[in-house]
């Protein structure tokens, strides 16, 4: 019952295990969300999504299994909320009114009614507030005289079932969307998370205490330090149509710059070549050599080089095939992006590119390579993903 | 028995269907939501409505689980057993029942809030799976075993400042307290004060849904400090009409002591009101 939904949930990315699942199922044998899609809703999201940023995920996936099974073939319909529509009216209904119900053509010239409109009501879809009629007599109407009284969606008081899942309240909550001004906060939580990770031990004078009492000898504690101990390098991609992205990417890091012992932060236009540059307008005299940064930084360092790894493999693989590389190398970039990754313990790569496309480009492939597959997309999640390897 | 909201909480009806979900079928329930929407509120007014008995555990950053079963005071055994202090004998003296204890020992169902679970170490719900499942654990120095009487109804609630465990998550139901629409927010002013006058309620309410609206603010006002800053009007009497300007960027308003907390929060309007006097003047 229902297995379809587990499975389109699944195939949206939310999150659901078994163990969930069965909550849900037990749920339902308790006659929550009886017969109202509304309510369903609900109790499905409240028993297996543990995160709103996943809401609008559930929600998506809600709204295509429930589309779907509508539209592919109304009979589906049938089998999936009708399984718990029948159970749930078998127990509900009093003998008298399942004498009713048979004069009226019995349950499944009901469900075959219920179908009926939910379609019509598909079709109305644009400005209807309603998705089965609440009107007087129906056997739909919510109150109505007829003692199937079917309580399908909205109760009078202009809720509308099939918009709930419709209207994606929570997309600035998903930690899948791209970073923007709204899920900034999030961001930033999370990189402030990681920046007060890996931090030393210092001596605790309470648990020595406590210990020593315990044991009655001398038995020295040690907690985490409070202090930071992350230093960051950060290599961003500018002067391209990617811009906006790399410009939030940047405040993000700048914003939480407090937290870590170290921020620096350099650009690079498309591929690293055999210098860098300070500041963003790119000019000649505010270059430093990539060497210097191999000798300035140590391996501690933490590399974070943002960028949508689009270009043409020749500005990876061929000396002078970066065209801002003046500085006349005899060495591709390719060279260059090893020499980082054998200097450094940990790169990554953040790509504002969303990861369905990396497929398509050739150089994403080569750079995701060279980065050892440590290409992480610029999102929330991504840069959780990314920080959580960078900070092991 | 069901949670229906109560004369003084005005719960919606998702937030209803999941309290009672997780009661029938024994689950903790975890709540999120914006700072001010009502989660500990919600653990207290389950116990009200349900006639049961609150144990309130608030977490700090310190908070760690054994804390919430019991704490064994071994410095003061030390002490005592230096002053040769007879209660030295009996361990049982040193041992600190703690929250969760407390609710297990209840003869009646008692309602547990975990608060703020968010502001202990990461570890720290993962320490406490096994006694939430088993509703059990085992006291080392005595050697026995406390087992909930009535399992609890246990209300956890977070402010997101940290990640919680996959496995910590699995076991519970999860609500997300949405911040309340107009009307909802309308009926939790009137539970508040059912006397207010509607037209000061109306326009306090177009207030401050715009000062939500503000671009930039650090600290968007939430339910709490509405209700607070609606106390003060109506204790100093002030009218609907010194209401009479909806936009706080162009007039800051009366007593927003109450809304707006953060001193930049308050530059903020300042400045926005004083461009707007000066464009109005020029
Ligand atoms: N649904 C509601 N019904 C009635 N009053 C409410 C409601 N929501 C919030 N309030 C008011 O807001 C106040 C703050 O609520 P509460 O302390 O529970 O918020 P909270 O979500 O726990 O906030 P924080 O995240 O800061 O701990 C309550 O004391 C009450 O006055
Ligand atoms: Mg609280």
């Amino acid at each position: 019952m229902l297995i379809g939904l587990f499975e389109t949930l699944r195939t949206h990315r939310v999150p659901v295990s078994l163990r969930e699942w069965l909550d849900l199922m037990a749920a339902l044998d308790r006659d929550f969300a009886f017969a109202d899609p509304q309510e369903f809703f609900h109790l499905a999201r409240t028993t297996l999504v543990k995160d709103e940023r996943h809401f609008d995920r559930f929600e998506r996936a809600f709204a295509a299994y429930f589309d779907g099974v509508a539209k592919i073939d109304p009979t589906l319909l049938a089998q999936i909320p009708e399984d718990w529509l029948r159970q749930s009216f078998q127990r509900l209904l009093s003998e008298e009114e399942k004498a009713k119900l048979q004069a009226l053509g019995g349950l499944d010239k009901l469900l075959e009614e219920f179908r009926k409109r939910l379609e019509e009501q598909k079709e109305r879809h644009a400005g209807g507030s309603r998705w089965i009629g609440t009107g007087g007599t129906s056997p739909f109407g919510a109150g109505g005289t007829n003692p199937m009284g079917m309580r399908v969606g909205p109760n009078g008081g202009g809720r509308s079932a099939v918009k709930v899942w419709d209207q994606r309240n929570y997309r600035a909550l998903d930690g899948d969307a791209d970073l923007s001004p709204r899920n900034f906060k999030l961001a930033l939580r999370r990189l402030r998370r990681f920046a007060r990770e890996g931090a030393a031990e210092e001596f605790d004078l309470d648990a020595t205490i406590d210990a020593t009492a315990r044991e009655a000898m001398l038995d020295v504690k040690f907690r985490p330090e409070r202090h930071n101990a992350i230093k960051v390098l950060l290599l961003l991609d500018i002067g391209g149509s990617m811009d906006d992205h790399i410009k939030v990417c940047e405040a993000l890091f700048g914003a939480a710059k407090a937290e870590f012992k170290r921020l620096e932060h350099f650009y690079f236009h498309n591929f690293i070549y055999s210098s860098v540059w300070r500041n963003d307008s790119l000019r000649m005299s505010e270059r430093i050599a990539t060497s210097d940064l191999l000798r300035r930084y140590n391996a501690d360092y933490k590399v974070i080089f943002v960028g949508d790894a689009a270009m043409a493999p020749y500005e990876i693989t061929h000396v002078g095939g970066g065209i801002d590389d003046f500085g006349g190398s005899e060495e591709p970039g390719e060279a260059w992006f090893r020499r980082i990754m054998a200097h450094f313990r940990k790169v990554v790569w953040l790509n504002p590119t969303p990861r369905n496309q990396w497929g398509y480009t050739m150089s994403n492939q080569m750079i995701r390579e060279l980065v050892d597959e440590h290409m992480y997309p610029l999102t929330p999640d991504g840069l959780t993903e990314a920080t959580r390897w960078l900070a092991k | 028995m069901k949670f229906d909201g109560t004369e003084r909480y005005v719960a919606t009806n998702e937030l209803k269907l999941a309290v009672n979900a997780a009661i029938a079928l024994q689950r903790p329930l975890l709540i999120k939501g914006e700072p001010g929407t009502g989660k500990t509120l919600l653990a207290e007014e389950i116990a009200l409505a349900l006639d049961a008995p609150l144990h309130t555990w608030h977490i700090k950053s310190t908070t760690k689980a054994h804390q919430g079963l019991y704490e064994y005071d071994a410095v003061s055994r030390l002490r005592d057993s230096q002053l040769g202090d007879p209660r030295v004998a009996d361990v049982r003296h040193y041992i600190k029942r703690g929250k969760l204890w407390q609710a297990f020992d209840e003869d009646r169902r008692a309602v547990l809030l975990i608060d703020e679970i968010d502001k202990a170490d990461l570890e720290f719900p993962n320490d406490l799976l096994h006694e939430l499942d088993r509703m059990e654990f085992h006291v080392y120095e005595t050697g026995e075993t406390v087992r909930a009487k009535q399992r609890p109804i246990i209300v956890i609630t977070s402010n997101n400042e940290k990640e919680l465990p996959d496995a910590f998550l699995r076991r519970c139901f999860f609500h997300y307290i949405a911040f309340p629409d107009r009307p909802t927010l309308q009926r939790i002013v009137d539970v508040h004060y059912p006397g207010i006058a509607q037209d000061l309620a109306a326009r306090a309410l177009d207030m401050f849904f715009e000062l939500r609206e503000v671009p930039a603010l650090k600290k968007k006002p939430s339910t709490s400090e509405l209700i607070d800053w609606l106390k003060l009007l109506l204790a100093d009497h002030i009218p609907a009409s010194a209401l009479a300007e909806r936009d706080p960027a162009k007039a800051i308003p009366p007593l927003y002591g109450a809304l707006i907390k953060h001193e930049q929060d308050v530059q903020l309007l300042e400045r926005l009101a004083f461009m707007h006097r000066r464009a109005g003047r020029g």
